[in-house]
C-alpha cells in the first residue's frame, strides 16, 4: 500500500512524522492554497484536507467555526476536491481527505473514490462511518487502493482495535483522549499506555491526534507513536498571526 | 461490534469510534428492560402517578359539530406533567440512566418542551443536567429557559450553525462524546443513531395504547384517521404505533412554515425538497442542498423546525403507511384561534399543525366516522409567539410597562 510505504520510508530518516490538517475553504480556498504550500515548505509530511460539513459532530468550536465559515463563503465539494488534485500535483506529500460521511454520499461513493483516484488522493478520514455502516465505501475505497484510515480511540477495546486495524490500510488513527477536537490533551502515563495497547493491537503506523500543541507534546510522542497529527492548533496560529506564522510554527514543533 | 437497526433504507448506527462502548451499553440496558416485565410496570406507574396518565380522550362536540363531518376525538398529551408528551420519552430514559448507574444528563432542546421535562426528571431523580438549546430558540421560548434554570439545570445557547434545534443536537453529542462514564444523552425525539428511534418510540408508545383502547371503549369502532404533528416524529410515532396493524389511516403533518414553495418550511417528507442522507448519526430524509449540507429551516413552532426526520416515519412513508401533509404557519394559527374558541382548548403551535390538516378533512368524512388528533402539548408556552402573531395591543402595553419595572 502505497502510503503505509511512504510513512516506513519517511520513519526511516524521522523520528516522528508531522501531519497537519487544515478546513479547505476557510478563510477562503486561496488562502487554503497558500496555507498547504506553507506547510509543506515548513517540512509537513502528510496533509488531512476537510471537505467541510454543516454538522461537524466529532469537532471542537475552532474546527466548527471554519467548517461553517467555509460553507458560507459558498465552498463547495467540488471546489474542494479541485483544490486537493492541485495540492497533491504540485506537492510530493500524501494528501488524504477528511470528511463527514454525507459528502461522499451524497457525491456518490463510487463516483467519490474514482474522483479521489484521478486526483491521486491517498487515503480518507470519515469520523461519523464505522465500518459495520460503511461496508459499501470500504470496498470502495479498496478497489482503487485508497486507504480507508480508522480511529481507534481510549474507550476501544482490544478486541475491537484488532476489528478496525483489519479494515483499516495505511495507518490508524488514534484519538489521544475522549471529546472533541482541540480541547487540552494530558500527555501522560495514561496516554502512553492507550498508544502501547494502540502498538499491540495493530501492526500499521500509528498517528496521535487531539491537543498537540507544542514541541513537548510532539517530543512526548517521539517513540510512542509514528504521527504526530497538528489540526486546531496551525488553525489557531493562522487566525491570530497569519499563514506566514504557520510555517515557523511547524518548523518548530520539530 | 455497533449494534444497529434499519427501517427499510433508513436508520443505522452512525456513531464515533468514541461513543462505540457508550451505545453498546445504552442498547444493552434497554434491551433488558425491554425484556423485564416488571420494568413497563414501574414506568407506568411513574407515569400516572408522577404525569397524569393516562391521559383523557376528549370529544370536541363544539368542533365536531362546527365542520359537519366527522367525530373528532382529542388525545389530550397536553396534560402530562410540563405540558407535553416530552415527558413519556424522559421518564423512560431516567429509568434507564438508573438502570445503569450514570448521575448525569443532557439533551437537546427546540421548543424547549424537552429541555423542561428532562429538568424535571433530573430534579426528581437527583441527576446533575445540561441543556443545549439554540440561540435563536433561547430567544423565542424564554419561559421554558426560565423554568429549566429554576429546576436546576444549566441551560447552554448554542450559537454554531443555524442556532436551532440540530444545532443543539450536534452540540449535546459532542458533550456527550467527552463525558459518556457519568453522562447520559436524553435524546428527546424519534431520531439519531440506533437504538434511539426505537427506544423514543418504544417509550412514547403509551399514547398510542391509550388512545386504541380508548377509541373502542367509548365509540366502540377504530378511527378513520389519525392526526399528528411531526417535528422529530416522537409523538405521531407514539400516537401511531397504537394503529400501525389497523385500517385506520395515519396522516402525519409537518411545518409547512411560509410555504412548500417558499424554501422556508420543515418539511423533510412532504415537500418536494428532502433528500436521503446519513447526519446526527442516522440516514433519512433531510432538508440539504446538493452537496449534502443541511439548509436552515422554518416554522412559527420552535419544535417543528428540524431538520431529519424520524427513520421510522421515512420508511412509513415510503411504504405508503403514512401520508404526509404541511401546514403553513398561517394556517396553524387560524386552526390554534378555532381550538381556543370552540373547545377552551389551549393546542401548542406544534400541535396545531395537527389540528389544521384534521379540520381540512373532517368536513368531507360522515359522522359515523371518528377521527383523532394528537394534542401532543399545550399552548401556554407560546405565548409572546402567538401574542406577536396577532399583535396583541394590550400584551405589548404589557410588556412595555414591565421592561419599565425592569429599568430598560
Amino acid at each position: 500500500m502505497a502510503l503505509e510505504k511512504y510513512i516506513r520510508t519517511q520513519l526511516a530518516e524521522k523520528k516522528i512524522l508531522l501531519m497537519t490538517h487544515i478546513v479547505l475553504g476557510y478563510p477562503s480556498l486561496d488562502a487554503s492554497y497558500r496555507i498547504i504550500q506553507t506547510m509543506v515548505k515548513a517540512g509537513v509530511d502528510i496533509m488531512e484536507l476537510q471537505i467541510p460539513f454543516s454538522e461537524p459532530t466529532a469537532d471542537g468550536p475552532v474546527i466548527v467555526k471554519a467548517n461553517q465559515h467555509a460553507i458560507d463563503n459558498g465552498t463547495t465539494v467540488e471546489a474542494c476536491m479541485q483544490l486537493a488534485g492541485k495540492a497533491a500535483k504540485e506537492f510530493k506529500i500524501p494528501f488524504l481527505i477528511m470528511t463527514y460521511y454525507n459528502v461522499p454520499y451524497k457525491y456518490g461513493i463510487e463516483k467519490f473514490t474514482l474522483r479521489m483516484k484521478e486526483n491521486n488522493l491517498m487515503g480518507t478520514i470519515i469520523p461519523d462511518l464505522p465500518p459495520e455502516e460503511g461496508k459499501d465505501f470500504l470496498e470502495a475505497m479498496n478497489r482503487v487502493d485508497i486507504a480507508p484510515i480508522l480511529i481507534f480511540s481510549p474507550t476501544t477495546t482490544d478486541e475491537r482495535m484488532s476489528y478496525l486495524s483489519s479494515s483499516t490500510k495505511g495507518f490508524i488513527y488514534c484519538a489521544a483522549r475522549k471529546g472533541v477536537t482541540g480541547k487540552d490533551t494530558n500527555f501522560s502515563e495514561d496516554l502512553s499506555a492507550y498508544l502501547k495497547r494502540c502498538r499491540k493491537a495493530t501492526s500499521l503506523p500509528i498517528a496521535v491526534g487531539f491537543g498537540i500543541k507544542h514541541k513537548e507534546d510532539v517530543d512526548f510522542l517521539k517513540g510512542k507513536a509514528d504521527i504526530a497529527v497538528i489540526g486546531t492548533q496551525s488553525i489557531r496560529v493562522m487566525e491570530e498571526s497569519g499563514v506566514d506564522a504557520v510555517g515557523a510554527f511547524i518548523r518548530g514543533l520539530r | 461490534m455497533i449494534t444497529t437497526k434499519y427501517y427499510g433504507k433508513f436508520g443505522g448506527a452512525y456513531i464515533p469510534e468514541i461513543l462505540v462502548s457508550t451505545f453498546e451499553q445504552l442498547v444493552n440496558a434497554f434491551e433488558e428492560a425491554k425484556r423485564d416485565p416488571q420494568f413497563w410496570k414501574e414506568y407506568t406507574a411513574i407515569m400516572s402517578n408522577y404525569s397524569c396518565r393516562p391521559t383523557p380522550l376528549t370529544y370536541a362536540e363544539n368542533l365536531t359539530k362546527h365542520l359537519g363531518g366527522a367525530r373528532i376525538y382529542i388525545k389530550r398529551e397536553d396534560l402530562n406533567h410540563t405540558g407535553a408528551h416530552k415527558a413519556n420519552n424522559v421518564m423512560g430514559q431516567g429509568l434507564l440512566v438508573k438502570r445503569m448507574g450514570k448521575t448525569r444528563v443532557i439533551a437537546e432542546t427546540g421548543a424547549g418542551q424537552h429541555g423542561v421535562a428532562t429538568a424535571t426528571m433530573a430534579a426528581k431523580f437527583g441527576f446533575a443536567c445540561t441543556i443545549y438549546m439554540g440561540e435563536k430558540d433561547v430567544e423565542r421560548q424564554r419561559p421554558n429557559v426560565f423554568w429549566m434554570e429554576r429546576l436546576g439545570a444549566t441551560v447552554v445557547p448554542v450559537t454554531d450553525g443555524t442556532r436551532i434545534l440540530k444545532d443543539a443536537i450536534n452540540e449535546a453529542f459532542r458533550d456527550w462524546s467527552a463525558n459518556m462514564d457519568d453522562t447520559h444523552y436524553v435524546l428527546g425525539t424519534a431520531c439519531g443513531a440506533h437504538p434511539f428511534p426505537e427506544m423514543v418510540m418504544y417509550f412514547q408508545s403509551i399514547i398510542g395504547k391509550e388512545a386504541r383502547k380508548q377509541v373502542m371503549d367509548i365509540t366502540g369502532r377504530l378511527p378513520k384517521r389519525v392526526y399528528a404533528c411531526v417535528g422529530g416524529g416522537s409523538n405521531a410515532l407514539g400516537i401511531f404505533s397504537g394503529f400501525l396493524n389497523d385500517p385506520v389511516e395515519l396522516v402525519g403533518v409537518e411545518a409547512g412554515g411560509k410555504g412548500l414553495d417558499s424554501g422556508m418550511h420543515a418539511s423533510r417528507l412532504a415537500s418536494k425538497d428532502g433528500s436521503p442522507g446519513i447526519a446526527q448519526g442516522y440516514k433519512t430524509y433531510f432538508l440539504q442542498n446538493k452537496d449534502g449540507q443541511m439548509m436552515e429551516t422554518h416554522s412559527v413552532s420552535a419544535g417543528l423546525d428540524y431538520v431529519g426526520v424520524s427513520p421510522i416515519l421515512a420508511d412509513l412513508k415510503e411504504k405508503g403507511r403514512i401520508r404526509f401533509e404541511a401546514a403553513t404557519d398561517k394556517e396553524v394559527l387560524d386552526a390554534f384561534t378555532l381550538t381556543l374558541r370552540k373547545e377552551g382548548l389551549i393546542p401548542a403551535l406544534e400541535s396545531s399543525h395537527a389540528f389544521v390538516q384534521a379540520y381540512k378533512e373532517a368536513g368531507s368524512l360522515t359522522k359515523d366516522d371518528v377521527i383523532i388528533i394528537n394534542q401532543s402539548g399545550r399552548g401556554d408556552k407560546d405565548i409572546f409567539t402567538v401574542a406577536d402573531a396577532f399583535k396583541d395591543p394590550e400584551w405589548m402595553k404589557f410588556i412595555k410597562k414591565k421592561a419599565e419595572n425592569y429599568g430598560a
